[in-house]
């Protein structure tokens, strides 16, 4: 027969057990590296975590891996041979750095294009824009596993670039808006043809919200996480959608209006409490919101009929050729125009749109010859991540996924 | 003046006198050209007392061959009034290799944080009591500040293996 076994005795152990083990549960913070090439993020970029069982303690994001000296090079070309640098910042959305570094030109040298041209860059602006916001969201869904929302988001953003491609030739680095105008009017069939596009793409837009907007998985990784407060937004300059999902109605193109955006009607949706899920339902009301100034650009369009979309000034634009190749004048104008281009006015200026991300601001200082001196584009996407460490601050490991997505960093805009 | 801005730019001169040195409104873009050892209390001013929430943005321009050499630009905006304003503050160059310096304006607005991360960076400006003042945009190893105007275009870098 066994002897008995005493039974044990810690002469340390408290009484309550979970308190015990709770004390001598030892762990310590785990850094994780994330990217700079990683799949579940869209754009090159490089976190440095320090993880707490799956909880962020500290967030560290590096940028500049897209990094290609784009105000350097601006800084040693034409005023003119900036524009296609500004087509590869946010590449989802060209057009409207065009347009804000076209305009940013226009305000130095006191110009302004003419009627026809405003309404075409308004509307091929939110053309991008709708493309971006699409980016934005399929992209968003795909990383969080849903395949079947991407591809329409990305078959309607496909239409999207391909109006583009009929306005000006190619689907993504546009190189559409000019100093003083555009490359060149819309094609004889566009509105018909956009009219068409925009269809298909409401009827997309509409299958995405059947599928994803009340989705449950999509809502719980949504809801109450990446939050960010209003007061919050205003310190760290956050625009854009982010911005507005925290229930601040601005948009630069209400309370600035350029172009034509003052004789448009569209409204601006706002959010609540600043998380994804808002940012998400504001992006969706705005891909709405365009598709109308786009239908309204067309209306327009059509009734100012034909028109010159170019401004007549020897400054900015190229002589007609038929001049060129008989007078003496406009072919040295012609030479002289293809090799320098215009001389800006010595002074500054610094001139802001709406871009899909937020404000994009243009800063140029010119001294009145052919180069400028300086070339600073303010870009939404750096100003914007850069609180995101502490948007995610003690969250999750997993809601990194859909807040940077619905942050929506463009590496190219980011890192310029 | 009726034209925007302008009536916090004359608050800005008169509540603070010596501060602003020179001010214009080319363009309509309300500009005041302050002094290097009032930017603090210029920017605190402007934050508390004439309602510009938002920092937009801060840069700098190298105008080689005058004095003072660089420009540290930062461009505000008032959401409560629709307006805006820019600050410039001329740094001259200390030569000799060192770094000119001004005031971070980080503890104010947080949105200064990576924004003078990326002109200490492209300029070599070095901001005083800034948090965590390193390079952002391009890696630690890289030799010189090239958005400088004496930074060739052209110049190569010495490559770098991966960092663990």
């Amino acid at each position: 027969m066994a002897q008995q076994q005493p039974p044990l005795h810690f002469p340390d152990r408290p009484a309550d057990l979970e308190e015990d083990f709770e004390r001598d549960l030892h762990t310590e913070h785990q850094v994780l590296n994330m990217g700079p090439s990683h799949p579940a993020t869209h754009g090159t970029v490089k976190f440095l975590i320090e993880l707490d069982g799956e909880n962020i303690v500290n967030l560290d994001i590096q940028v500049g891996y897209l990094h290609r000296g784009f105000e350097k090079e601006c800084e040693s070309g034409t005023w003119y041979q900036a524009i296609p640098y500004t087509d590869r910042l946010n590449y989802n959305s060209a057009i409207l750095a065009n347009i804000g570094y076209v305009m940013a030109v226009e305000k130095l040298l006191g110009i302004e294009t003419t009627e026809r041209c405003q309404w075409l860059r308004v509307m091929s602006g939110e053309i991008s824009r709708i493309a971006d916001h699409l980016t934005r969201c399929g992209a968003a869904c795909l990383e969080l596993a849903a395949m079947t929302p991407f591809l329409y988001g990305i078959e309607a953003r496909e239409l999207s670039w391909d109006m583009l491609e009929m306005l000006c030739g190619a689907r993504v680095t546009s190189n559409y808006i000019r100093i003083g105008g555009v490359k060149h009017d819309m094609p004889r069939d566009f509105p018909a043809t956009a009219k068409d596009f925009i269809a298909r793409i409401r009827q997309l837009l509409v299958d995405f919200d059947d599928v994803i907007t009340s989705n449950r998985i999509f809502v719980d990784r949504l809801k109450d996480t990446g939050v960010i407060s209003k007061e919050e937004c205003l310190k760290h300059a956050v625009t854009g959608p982010i911005l507005r999902s925290a229930g601040v109605p601005f948009d630069v193109r209400k309370a600035n209006p350029y172009l034509v955006y003052d004789q448009i009607d569209f409204d601006v949706p706002i959010g609540e409490v600043g998380d994804n899920y808002d940012r998400y339902l504001v992006c969706a009301e705005e891909m709405q919101q365009s598709l109308r100034i786009v239908e309204q650009c067309l209306a327009h369009l059509e009734k100012i009929g034909p028109g010159p979309v170019n401004l007549d000034d020897p400054r900015v634009r190229w002589p007609a050729k038929g001049k060129v190749f008989n007078r003496m004048e406009e072919l040295i104008q012609q030479f002289k125009s293809v090799t320098e281009g215009p001389r800006v006015p010595a002074g500054e200026g610094y001139f802001a749109i709406e871009s899909a991300n937020g404000e994009l601001g243009f800063y140029l200082v010119s001294d009145g010859s052919a180069v400028p001196v300086k070339v600073r584009c303010r870009p939404p996407s750096f100003i914007n991540l850069a609180p995101m460490g502490e948007m995610l601050k003690g969250a999750l490991l997993a809601d990194l996924i859909p807040t940077f997505d619905f942050i929506n960093m463009i590496g190219g805009e980011c890192d310029r | 003046m009726e034209d925007f801005g302008s009536a916090a730019l004359k608050r800005l001169i008169d509540d603070i006198p010596g501060a602003v040195t020179e001010s214009h409104a080319y363009l309509g873009d309300v500009t005041a050209i302050v002094a290097v050892e009032k930017l603090g209390d210029v920017m605190l001013h402007l934050r508390d007392e004439l309602d510009f929430e938002m920092l937009m943005d801060v840069t700098a321009v190298d105008y080689l061959g005058r004095e003072p050499r660089f420009e540290v630009v930062y461009h505000l905006y008032s959401m409560a009034n629709n307006q805006r304003i820019r600050i410039k503050v001329g740094l001259a160059d200390p030569g000799s290799g060192a770094m000119p310096e001004i005031a971070s304006v980080t503890d104010l607005y947080p949105s200064a944080n990576w924004m003078e991360r990326e002109v200490f960076d492209m300029y070599g400006i070095r901001f005083e009591g800034h948090p965590d003042l390193r390079r952002i945009l391009l890696y630690d190893e890289f030799e010189g500040h090239p958005l400088r105007k004496d930074y060739p275009k052209e110049r190569r870098q010495p490559l770098v293996g991966p960092r663990n």
